[in-house]
């Protein structure tokens, strides 16, 4: 118990006394994550909206393994990631393996497939002559398209929630294609992990507090314009 | 009509779904300005012709010419549906406020917000839903959503519009002042429209001719007097409201009329039919009168028929009674009538109705004679 506090009253601290080295590390853990989220966006919504729309042998098969990659361990991402970015691997030569860039590709490796996935069964839920009527009032299919999204938009955010908060709280690919290296690719899930292991239980706990506190805040804002929307 | 221009012109159109003809419109053309209504049953293939001539379905085979161009040659599909507007059964508006709903078709054409704005507010004002330009599209009632659809389709400005049962679902006074309003405008605008029903009552509200639909063909149009009155077989009849559809043969022919036999009773009608043609004639409900046997009936009509009252149906404002004169025989009388002559289950009255009210429909062509 005394542990639990301890570790609650050093966070409060690190939090207080703006520590230079939490203060990077949840920064980089911000970049990284949001960058790989928005990555997983502009792909994940347009592969999605463009399987629920059209018609084409295999889709079902692509849309299970779309449904698959929505439970990608991220290990197994790590794994082939690393593997690609490896010295002699297929992207061995653009050296980027160990650093925030690599994390990214993880990332957006992970989020991907969950954005993929909600914002085609978003898609699949609105009626089907809703495409139609769109059309009709004179669209071309890209606008047709993008006014669709907009229609989903409320279960888009609910991509964007699981998307992010997938990434932010995600530690094994980050730490295998990363390295948890101090002040460069040193992330608040790879930190505590370390912390942990060290047995600086209070560090591991304010860093695993300030982890929560951030994805509760980003998902608290979106929530909040889906609920605005959702009255509207 | 024939001097107006046509709009549309279609040409051997056919539509195969799953192996089978679901719609074949050898020829149709609508004249600029008209308002023609398709009547049918459901699956009589209204929709999938207000589909196929909105170019959001390929027809199979066949062309649909739009002011004399082909669309999707001679005139690109795109450029052709922005000269259209067509409004589904379902309101489908976008999930925003009614005013953005209104102006997306002006939107998707790329008008600018404040050349977009001064068309939004008259279009609002038209269907009388300025008052709710503001509100969420899902907050809408029933009737609403309605008018909002209708308005996002005439904010376009279109050439045409086509209408595809709009009206569907909505309670009986809310159709009746949406009807009334769409009708002011129509005639207001003259803006050429197809509208789709199944719904005798709004047909013949809009109608500047009116088409009926079935299992794919439109196998009449016409006036909507024409095609009420002067039915080219029985499918159409009974859509049209002709409740007494009674089968014979001709057993002599004079100068202008002729005598059919229809179980056993003589009736006149008029028409070129020969003695021995079998015969289907067709009565209005409302063309036949009922008066007591004592009076002996209207002077001088010719088919009077003493007749047995075997079931009076209340219908709103009317009652439906069911006769027997030797052959069946169905009319519309209202409540004061039926009291004012003691009509009950039962009763024995004179039914009546005169020779220029019965339309033959010969069944030697199985077409009803030009």
């Amino acid at each position: 118990m005394d542990l639990i506090i301890e570790g609650i009253k050093k966070a409060f601290w690190l939090l207080v006394s703006f520590d230079p080295e939490v203060l990077g590390i949840t920064f980089l853990s911000l970049k990284v994550s949001g960058t790989a989220t928005l990555i997983s966006l502009i792909i994940g919504i347009s592969v999605g909206a463009s399987v629920a729309l059209t018609r084409f042998p295999g889709r079902r098969f692509a849309v299970s393994l779309i449904n698959t990659g929505m439970a990608l361990p991220p290990v197994v991402v790590g794994l082939f990631v690393t593997i690609f970015l490896w010295r002699n691997g297929p992207l061995g030569v653009l050296g980027i393996l160990y650093t925030p860039l690599a994390m990214i590709i993880a990332q957006a490796v992970i989020a991907t497939p969950i954005v993929m996935g909600i914002t085609l069964a978003a898609v699949q839920q609105l009626p089907a002559k809703l495409r139609l009527q769109i059309l009709a009032l004179g669209a071309t299919r890209l606008q047709m398209v993008w006014i669709l999204i907009k229609e989903a938009k409320l279960s888009l955010l609910a991509a964007v929630m699981a998307g992010f908060g997938g990434v932010i709280s995600e530690v094994g690919a980050s730490i295998m294609v990363g390295g948890n290296i101090k002040g460069y690719s040193r992330v608040l899930t790879t930190a505590t992990v370390m912390e942990t292991g060290r047995g600086n239980f209070d560090v591991a706990i304010a860093l695993s507090i300030i982890l929560l506190l951030l994805a509760y805040l980003i998902n608290l804002v979106l929530t909040q314009v889906q609920q605005r929307e959702r009255a509207r | 009509m024939s001097r107006k221009s046509a709009i549309f012109e279609v040409r051997d159109l056919q539509v195969i779904r799953g192996g089978s003809l679901i719609l074949n419109i050898p020829s149709l053309v609508v004249s600029d300005g008209e308002i023609l209504v398709l009547i049918g049953p459901n699956g009589a293939g209204k929709s999938t012709l207000l589909t196929a001539l909105s170019a959001l379905l390929k027809p199979t085979r066949g062309e649909i010419l739009f002011g004399g161009r082909k669309i999707g040659t001679e005139i690109p599909l795109l450029q052709y549906r922005r000269r259209l507007a067509m409004v589904l059964q379902e309101p489908l508006l976008f999930d925003t406020t009614v005013q953005n709903n209104v102006a997306s078709g002006l939107k998707i054409r790329g008008t600018k917000r404040d050349e977009a704005e001064p068309i939004v507010s008259k279009t609002l004002e038209r269907f009388g839903i300025a008052h709710l330009r503001d509100r969420s599209a899902r907050t809408l009632s029933g009737g609403e959503a309605r008018r909002a659809s209708i308005a996002r389709a005439f904010a376009t400005n279109p050439e045409v519009l086509l209408l595809d049962e709009p009206f569907s679902a909505l309670d009986p006074i809310m159709r009746e002042t949406l009807l009334e309003d769409l009708e002011k405008v129509l005639r207001e605008t003259k803006i050429t429209t197809i509208f789709v029903t199944h719904d005798r009552v709004e047909a013949l509200r809009l109608a500047t001719r009116l088409g009926v639909m079935n299992t794919g063909n439109i196998l009449q149009t016409g006036s909507a007097d024409e095609v009420m009155n002067h039915p080219v077989n029985e499918f159409v009849a009974s859509l049209v409201g002709v409740e007494n559809l009674l089968h014979g043969r001709v057993i002599k022919k004079n100068e202008t009329s002729f005598i059919a036999s229809v179980s056993g009773q003589d009736i006149e009608a008029t028409g070129p039919l020969k003695s021995g043609d079998p015969v289907v004639l067709c009565v209005r409900p409302e063309n036949v009168t009922l008066s007591d046997i004592v009076s002996g009936g209207p002077a001088g009509r010719r088919n009077t028929f003493p007749a047995n009252v075997e079931r009076i149906t209340p219908m709103g404002p009317y009652q439906k009674v069911q006769l027997n004169c030797g052959f069946p025989l169905v009319t519309y009388v209202t409540s004061h009538a039926l009291s004012a002559l003691s009509i009950k289950q039962g009763t024995e009255v004179l039914a009546s109705f005169e020779v220029t009210a019965v339309h033959a429909i010969s069944k030697a062509s199985g077409t009803s004679p030009p």
